[in-house]
């Protein structure tokens, strides 16, 4: 016999709850494909980054600044720790394209004539790179070009440093720099309105009046260098030059991005496999439990002829062992194709020239012994008790289980309930463990069901807040360069225009104490109504005539309250060093923001008003010509308009969270259908034989399925509020993970959400029942008598 | 103590104590027996007598509170579980009154859960034929009548080819006609294989087929008769 008569014993057991191993299983193969698919594609973007980073020299400290000769060069090549250094030429470009009402906007960097780039190198995707000397010539980035669906060769009309000009695209490249590409003003990358462009250096600065100069530094440290000490030598260095102060990967907007959302991939690749694996542990208990207290008799006899503890424990732990390799081999093939697929999106999504997979073993390894461990914890108790059981059990029948009665009645509310609802609730008192477990499971589907809504609805609701509440404006434009303040009457008179506000936005260096942090103060007019300043209660308050108005985090991160005074070092002009109140703190989920009145700015800046942009409310019947008359103004330099802006975040969001929000709901399905269909199954073969009495007594079917559903029914509700309340803490725990200086998530749960996720549960909750509930009308009542449910 | 090699069993002031709740009951007083190898006892007394009790401990399904039992010379009384599972799986047969067959294993895989770890099991197949049951080697518990199902737990206890059978009540769940049968197999596995069977029962009967009789009343010996003329179990009166 190949087979020993055990392990065939195993085999039809498994086939004989097959139904509720399947079950658990699912949970489990959700659980590891989950971690497999996070850490997978974790690590190969990581993986991929950095190897991109490496082969194309992406730098290591930034700095912009207004101009400055390029023999300031050696002296930053000399500071201790800098290994290469290159200086750039970058301006800001509008560009006209035919089919597009809007202007797009978009940025041109300077590439060496005479050498290959040493920092930042590009990639070449299709075309060639630019000769020495190349007028009129660019290199485009990939996805600005494929937005517009460009061939090579084709020119764009580009206003640049207020010229207009015919630009041809003799290459499409990317960058280690421009991952991600935002448009200053926008939240999320948008490749149709924003485009990153290349121009040989000689060109561009005959374009830009930089021969000999530049306003864009790049530098590569060595490996050993501190970051801190080379970014104050620079600062020191271009402070003269309009320096605005320079900046390492980690502010660097691109890297920033894509390090957030690996953050955000690891946060949930950690938490949700701990969701799953833990139900599936308690799934494996019940069964367990169940299955050992059945066969409690069969135990005794294994043990009487002579088979010892560690054979009976190890035959039911194969019979775990059996449901987790089933879990594991699903989870690990769900997990590596979907997760290969994921990092294809990621990769496409960030435009990563080159794509490296690592699944790694070690992360496979730790997911097959985690939900190994996790099932074993959940049995260890019913093994133990299996062996517990001694020989001479075998030799008499199970004695009636112990009840007694329970706290409630001996509170007295008996008298209220009828004898169905006591047997319900005294089943219910009797395994407290398992009530309480079957509760803590369900809270969790319930969990992750809310958790992945709570993702829409702060999104949802961070874009409400920020442009329903703050940025009211229909479209938001920033000059080349500050302006006085009567330009906004040209704006004005532009037909469409319905009301203009100023904006002057001006670079700083915020400190307080031994706290700083490089900022821009936007000034704003006094009755600002189009950009306006949002309280913690979310309700619109005047600009304060004097003082600077922060945001909650830029408070956070200075330190600062209400009425402490800032030092501000300003970083343009004639770079003042200022002390400044707060009179205000502002709720807003973007940014590092700092307000003030534009007239009390200027003042203390010496100077007569300016603006650097204006907010514009636009006649919606007026839009389309008022774009063309702006898309002519050559001192323009950027244009967002903000239903385009919430558009494009709200689609990228569709697609990204969508598919993130029907996986769980997928899953979290799994989970509450596992275990409402698991305890259901187990209470139908505890009680089968009692219910096939009740019945012969002359209950009607209705009688019976409230005994046995009453118990879930309670443990259903229970685990409501309890699922909500971990929903909240899981929602308010990653609002804190994932608070950074560019983006918070708002902590904000729809009462939809909370009913949507509700129904769902319940939904699963009566298919299980449903699906055991056809069990009960096929117990044929002799049989069940004799005890065979 | 002469016929120690004689003998399957001696117990030397046996006494068992459970306690349950507040309250001890003493299942055991004190029992000194000497019990023979080879030949067929019947334990009989009242329910609560110390048949099972005793039964339980020889088999080493459980353990003694005070006094010593020997199996063959062995003392019972000072072994670990592990060597109490070790005597069992070498030495003893068991045959439940509920038969504690495995309900998902055939009537063969039944019989060869315990050829598996036995040391010179007979076939599983042989061990079948030996109660009548060959032909039903592949059928599963539940396609199996009472009378079938004892004579697989019959044939499970002889495939080891055990010193010692301990039978607790093996007919209590069985008609007349097939309690016979499976009597006749007890008998005859008694005879064959010289191992010895030990019985419980309620009924009076069945003494009649032993070579022994030990009565059993309030946790001790009341006194043991010896058959001088066994009868055949369709000789006796039921």
């Amino acid at each position: 016999m190949i087979i020993g008569p055990l392990n065939k014993k195993l085999l039809r057991d498994i086939a004989n709850i097959k139904a509720q191993i399947a079950a658990i299983v699912l949970v489990m193969a959700a659980g590891i494909a989950i971690f497999i698919i996070m850490f997978g594609v974790l690590d190969s973007l990581k993986l991929t980054k950095e190897t991109y980073y490496d082969r194309y020299q992406f730098a290591d400290i930034f700095a912009s600044l207004k101009r400055a000769p390029e023999s300031l060069k050696n002296r930053i090549d000399d500071i201790p720790g800098v290994s290469v250094s290159q200086t750039r030429i970058s301006f800001g470009m509008t560009l006209n394209i035919p089919n597009m009402i809007e202007p797009a906007s978009g940025k041109i960097l300077s590439v060496p004539d005479t050498h290959a780039s040493p920092l930042n190198q590009l990639y070449l995707h299709s075309g060639r790179m630019l000769h020495p000397n190349e007028e009129d010539a660019i290199l485009a980035d990939q996805g600005f070009f494929e937005a517009h669906n460009l061939s090579l060769g084709d020119k764009l009309s580009v206003t640049l440093n207020g010229q207009l000009r015919e630009l041809k695209i003799v290459g499409v490249v990317l960058s280690p720099e421009y991952v991600y590409s935002i448009a200053p003003g926008a939240l999320m990358p948008d490749s149709k309105r924003y485009g990153i462009f290349w121009m040989s250096r000689s060109s561009l600065a005959a374009l830009t009046n930089m021969k000999g100069a530049f306003n864009d530094l790049a530098i590569k440290t060595e490996r050993s260098a501190k970051l801190d000490n080379i970014t104050l030598k620079v600062d020191q260095i271009l402070a003269p030059y309009g320096g605005l102060l320079a900046y390492d990967r980690s502010t660097q907007l691109s890297n920033f991005f894509v390090e957030n959302e690996l953050k955000q991939l690891y946060s949930m690749g950690m938490m949700a496999p701990m969701i799953f694996l833990s139900v599936a542990a308690f799934l494996v208990n019940v069964v367990m439990s169940r299955q050992i207290a059945t066969q409690r008799e069969q135990i005794g006899m294994l043990k009487a002829i002579g088979y010892s503890d560690l054979e009976v424990s190890s035959h039911y732990l194969k019979l775990v062992l059996l449901i987790v390799l089933m879990g594991t081999l699903i989870g690990l093939f769900l997990g590596t194709w979907m997760g290969a697929g994921m990092t294809r999106m990621y990769a496409e999504f960030f435009h990563f020239p080159i794509l490296k997979y690592s699944f790694s073993k070690e992360v496979m390894i730790f997911a097959v012994l985690s939900c190994t461990f996790a099932a074993i914890i959940g049995t260890l108790f019913a093994i133990r008790h299996a062996t517990s059981i001694t020989p001479a059990e075998a030799m008499r029948p199970e004695s009636p289980t112990a009840f007694k009665t329970t706290l409630l009645e001996r509170l007295g509310v008996h008298q209220h309930l009828s004898f169905l609802s006591r047997i319900v609730l005294r089943q219910l008192e009797r395994r407290p463990i398992r009530a309480l477990l079957s509760t803590m499971a369900m809270s969790l589907a319930l969990c992750v069901l809310i958790f992945s809504f709570f993702l829409e609805d702060s999104m949802n609701y961070l874009l409400d807040v920020h442009y329903d509440l703050t940025q009211r404006e229909d479209l938001n434009i920033s000059f080349v360069d500050a302006k006085p303040l009567r330009a906004l009457e040209e704006i004005r008179v532009i037909p469409g225009v319905l009301r203009v506000e100023p904006i002057r936005a001006i670079a700083v260096k915020l400190k307080s104490k031994h706290y700083e942090k490089r900022s821009a103060i936007i000034g704003l007019s006094h009755h600002s109504d189009l950009f306006r300043v949002i309280n913690e209660q979310l309700q619109a308050v005047n600009l304060p005539a004097t003082g600077l108005v922060i945001n909650q985090k830029l408070a956070e991160i200075l330190h600062l309250s209400l009425g402490d005074m800032v030092e501000v070092d300003v970083l343009e002009e004639k770079r003042h060093s200022l002390a400044i109140p707060v009179t205000a703190i502002t709720q807003e989920f973007i940014g590092l923001g700092a307000y003030m009145n534009i007239h009390e700015l200027s003042a203390l800046l010496d100077e007569t008003p300016k603006i650097t942009g204006a907010s514009i409310m636009v006649d919606a019947n007026h839009s389309a010509l008022l774009y063309q008359e702006l898309k002519d103004i050559p001192a323009i330099i950027g244009l967002n308009i903000m239903t385009v802006l919430r558009k494009i975040f709200e689609d990228l969001m569709a697609e990204n969270l969508f598919k993130m929000v029907s996986i769980n709901i997928l899953f979290a399905s799994f989970i509450s259908f596992g275990v409402v269909y698991n305890t259901a199954r187990i209470t139908l073969s505890e009680r089968g034989r009692e219910l096939a009495n009740l019945s012969v007594l002359g209950l009607t079917p209705g009688e019976v399925a409230y005994l046995l559903f009453g118990e879930l029914a309670i443990i259903t509700s229970a685990s409501i509020p309890v699922g909500i309340l971990f929903a909240q803490q899981l929602a308010l725990a990653m609002t804190h993970s994932m608070s950074t200086e560019l983006f918070r998530i708002p902590y904000y749960i729809a009462n939809n959400t909370y009913g949507a996720a509700v129904a769902i549960l319940l939904i699963s909750t009566l298919l299980s029942f449903y699906l055991v509930w056809r069990r009960v009308n096929k117990i044929d009542l002799v049989s069940a008598q004799k005890g065979a449910v | 103590m002469s016929t120690l090699s004689h003998d399957s069993f001696n117990t030397c002031a046996l006494t068992k104590t459970y306690i349950t709740g507040e309250t001890e009951v003493q299942a055991l007083r004190g029992v000194d027996i000497d019990i023979p190898q080879g030949e067929l006892v019947v334990l009989l007394g009242p329910s609560g007598s110390g048949k099972s009790t005793f039964l339980n401990i020889i088999g080493g399904l459980d353990q003694a509170s005070s006094g010593q039992v020997f199996f063959r010379g062995q003392d019972l009384s000072q072994m670990s579980s592990k060597e109490l599972t070790l005597y069992r799986r070498e030495h003893i047969g068991f045959i439940f009154q509920s038969y504690n067959l495995i309900p998902s294993l055939t009537a063969l895989e039944n019989v060869a859960l315990v050829t598996e770890i036995a040391r010179e099991p007979m076939s599983p197949l042989d061990a079948l034929d030996a109660v009548g049951l060959k032909n039903r080697a592949s059928h599963f518990p539940s396609q199996l009548s009472g009378g079938e199902q004892q004579r697989v737990a019959i044939a499970r206890a002889l495939a080891k080819q055990p010193e010692v059978m301990l039978c607790d009540e093996p007919t209590g769940a069985l008609d007349i006609e097939t309690g016979i049968v499976v009597l006749k197999a007890l008998m005859d596995a008694n005879e064959k294989s010289g191992a010895s069977c030990i019985i419980i029962t309620h009924n009076v009967s069945i003494a009649q087929l032993a070579h022994r009789v030990i009565h059993f009343a309030d946790g001790q010996v009341n006194r043991i008769t010896l058959n001088k003329d066994r009868k055949q179990p369709e000789d006796v009166e039921w």
